[in-house]
């Protein structure tokens, strides 16, 4: 007897099956998810990134980040992401639909960036957020010393100076050890720069209609967990 | 060569009235020679290329500036270069080599137009030696199991359409019209993969999908490549050789049956698991879940199928080397899929999502159950194809012992040290970065275990150079079996 056919059939509708359920239904239900306007801000959330964090969020890719950081958090009371300060909230479907490509992660060896950018903050006065990026890039050693986040290194640049030293220089931010010898600066790339500015718009801070049920108020040990955060910086 | 089959069978060690049959056997065997030696040779350079890759990742984990000066060799590239060296060179290679041995055997049909099989498998590996060239200089796509960059893919699917082709040609041609249970996995295996792969790369790469729908395509890719290619492969592969090394049937046809239709209808769900917690919708989560849990039954009855089939014929472990690798990994695979069914339960999944312990269960899977098997094959097919003995015994020994061991310590030490991770990660009061730094001493250990592993593929690659190299002697055709099994090809109705 010959049961080729009947077996190729079964073979077919199993996988046909959850192609359906998982990729097809889903691509239906909410592929074309919109950014929601808001009428008080005249903005469309999430917003596009800027056009230099675009630039920095390929550098992230090709680097690989995503094998040791999520962007992802998760809901109050499913692991400890929000006492963390890993966000206010947990992350939805709409906060992605601007990117080209969804970097979710499956591993935290390092924490994770959903909202890292309102962990390190560059305000008009003051660059510290940037700084602190390049300085952590550079080595993370310098920042977080018993990290095992690789040094970046090879994203700067060690360079004569010629004529007056580069305003972007980080040389004056790097430790002893770390110093060039005289007569030379340590200048980031401008992959360095972008990948900075990436790290710096990641944050989803709006609340969407659909983020208003699952968001929680900052349960008390928050603050304390948010406060040994800066410790810790 | 002179006419292989004759050879063959004159240096049968059963003169048996099967002479004339165990001829045709010899004559698939030759067939296939040249696409399987090709494939086997490939896959064990890619295998030693993929362990240098995993020691400098591995190493690089505890001590972060080993090598850190080089772009091309950092943690993310280098990691990435490791899972798709060891995927989609070595064990790709390995299973179109098992495939297409097994289904010319199976089938009973000649290999024919090897020229153009071999073309493809030519083809296969250059996609490959791009696609990791392409992520070492910075070309990934950060997609897990997906990273090749866009201009390697067209090139692997075209060689992976020939390949099939040619092993669903044999089958279709065989002679036999009996269809063994090994045939099924790989049938399916054939015609899942290309679907999978072809829909995840239009919805990742050529023409991506919105927001999360990615993320779910990219799982129900990764996981399924696991499930229903390797894990298909894998199963075939211990179907076939159990019995024939044992030289006795496999306990029950209908628990293999019942073993096969559950697998298809749960795994091809069971992905969506790695997105337990995240941002896609809650009832496809749920579903993931379900189905994970409900790969106990075909692991089950697998399990009971197998180890039925080996009550008391435990003593040829001793004797049969594919024995002991294939009874390992048949082991190996009921414990990976147990526990990958209990880190799908949420709670559970709280604690070990994110963390090391997954990297555990992924080497438990792809290594101590796949690529065990995949050692265990190789041991019984090439001493067919070249009709010549395993030149060193000592070296199989160290081959075994060193990867066997070392994979027990590589999961374990490594699964320890990420629970300990997820416990501390989901405990707000300990700082990161102090569960990052209780983890290096499990790291370490995970290095030891590898410096292990490496020893046996070193002393594999050996014995296999050495295989190829050396001339044949008269009076050797069954090296790696004391015992000659029933031909499973060769009987009627085969149970
Ligand atoms: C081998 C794993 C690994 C890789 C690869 C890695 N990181 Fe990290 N990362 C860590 C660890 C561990 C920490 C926590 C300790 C620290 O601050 O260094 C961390 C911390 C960070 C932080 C600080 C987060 C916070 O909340 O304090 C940022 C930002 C960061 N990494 C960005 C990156 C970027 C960008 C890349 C890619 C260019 C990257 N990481 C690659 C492991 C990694």
């Amino acid at each position: 007897m010959n049961r080729a056919p009947l077996i190729f059939l079964g073979i077919f509708f199993a996988l046909a099956f959850s192609w359906t359920g998982i990729v097809l239904v889903n691509q239906i239900s909410y592929g074309d998810l919109t950014p929601v306007y808001d009428e008080n801000d005249g903005i469309a959330y999430p917003q596009a990134l800027p056009g230099i964090a675009q630039q920095g969020r390929l550098v992230y890719q090709d680097l690989g980040c995503v094998y040791c950081h999520t962007q992802q958090v998760r809901r109050p009371g499913f692991g400890a992401d929000i006492e963390r300060g890993w966000g206010e909230r947990q992350s939805v479907a709409r906060d992605y639909i601007r990117e080209p490509r969804v970097f979710l992660g499956s591993m935290r060896t390092g924490p994770d960036l959903r909202n890292v950018g309102t962990r390190y903050v560059d305000t008009p006065t003051s660059k510290a957020g940037s700084e602190w990026h390049h300085r952590h890039l550079y080595d993370p050693q310098i920042t977080s010393p018993g990290s095992n986040m690789p040094p970046f290194k090879f994203l700067y640049e060690t360079r004569k100076i010629v004529g007056e030293p580069s305003v972007n220089a980080i040389t004056h931010l790097l430790p002893e050890q770390y110093q060039p010898e005289a007569g030379y600066e340590v200048v980031p790339t401008k992959r360095a720069e972008s990948l900075v500015a990436y790290l710096l718009s990641l944050k989803d801070t709006y609340a969407y209609p659909e983020t208003n049920n699952v968001y929680v108020e900052p349960a008390p040990e928050e603050t304390k967990a948010a406060g040994q955060k800066e410790e810790s910086k | 060569m002179a006419n292989p089959s004759s050879l063959a069978a004159s240096l049968s060690p059963e003169a048996s009235p099967d002479l004339v049959k165990r001829a045709e056997l010899s004559e698939i065997d030759a067939s296939t020679k040249a696409p399987a030696i090709f494939l086997l040779g490939s896959s064990v350079l890619w295998l030693l290329l993929g362990t240098v890759f995993a020691l400098i990742a591995s190493f690089k984990m505890h001590s972060p500036n080993f090598l850190g000066d080089y772009e091309w060799l950092t943690f993310g590239r280098i990691r990435t270069a490791h899972l798709n060296a060891v995927v989609y060179g070595w064990s790709v290679n390995a299973s179109f080599a098992v495939a297409i041995w097994l289904m010319a055997r199976l089938a009973r049909g000649v290999l024919r137009h090897t020229g153009l099989l071999f073309t493809a498998t030519v083809f296969w590996n250059l996609g490959v030696t791009i696609g990791i060239a392409g992520i070492l200089l910075g070309d990934s796509t950060s997609i897990e199991w997906l990273e090749f960059p866009p201009y390697a893919t067209p090139l692997l699917f075209v060689a992976y359409a020939l390949i099939g082709a040619w092993a669903i040609i044999t089958f279709r041609f065989g002679k036999s019209n009996h269809i063994y249970v090994s045939q099924w996995y790989i049938l399916a295996a054939l015609f899942w993969f290309p679907w999978l792969y072809s829909v995840a790369q239009i919805m990742m790469i050529f023409s991506p999908a919105r927001g999360t729908v990615q993320s779910l395509v990219n799982w129900w890719f990764a996981h399924n490549v696991l499930g229903l290619w390797f894990t298909p492969i894998g199963l075939a592969a211990v179907y076939y050789f159990l019995p024939k090394v044992l030289g006795k049937p496999i306990h029950s046809y209908y628990l293999s049956v019942l073993g096969f239709w559950s697998l298809a209808i749960f795994y091809n769900w069971a992905g969506v698991h790695h997105l337990i917690g995240g941002p896609v919708p809650v009832w496809v989560q749920s579903a993931g879940i379900a189905a994970s849990f409900m790969m106990v039954v075909p692991v089950v009855v697998t399990a009971i199928n197998h180890h039925m089939t080996m009550v008391g014929s435990f003593g040829a472990l001793k004797t049969s080397p594919t024995l002991r690798f294939i009874v390992f990994g048949a082991v190996s695979y009921t414990l990976a899929s147990l526990q990958g069914s209990s880190m799908a339960l949420r709670s559970w999944n709280e604690v070990t999502h994110f963390t090391h312990y997954t990297v555990g269960h992924s080497h438990l899977g792809m290594y101590a159950f796949f690529t065990m098997v995949m050692f265990g094959a190789i041991y019984y097919i090439l001493p067919r194809i070249l009709l010549k003995e395993w030149p060193s015994a000592p070296l199989i020994s160290v081959h075994f012992w060193t990867t066997a061991v070392g994979v027990i310590f590589y999961v374990v030490a490594i699964s320890v040290g990420g629970l300990k991770q997820g416990f501390e990660m989901n405990n707000a009061d300990i700082p990161f970065i102090e569960t990052v730094k209780n983890t290096i001493i499990y790291l370490e250990l995970r290095s030891y275990a590898g410096v292990l592993m490496t020893v046996g593929h070193i002393a594999f690659a050996v014995n296999f150079t050495w295989m190829l190299a050396k001339r044949r002697k008269a009076g050797a055709t069954a090296p790696t079996l004391f015992r000659t099994g029933p031909e499973i090809e060769l009987e009627a109705s085969a149970r």
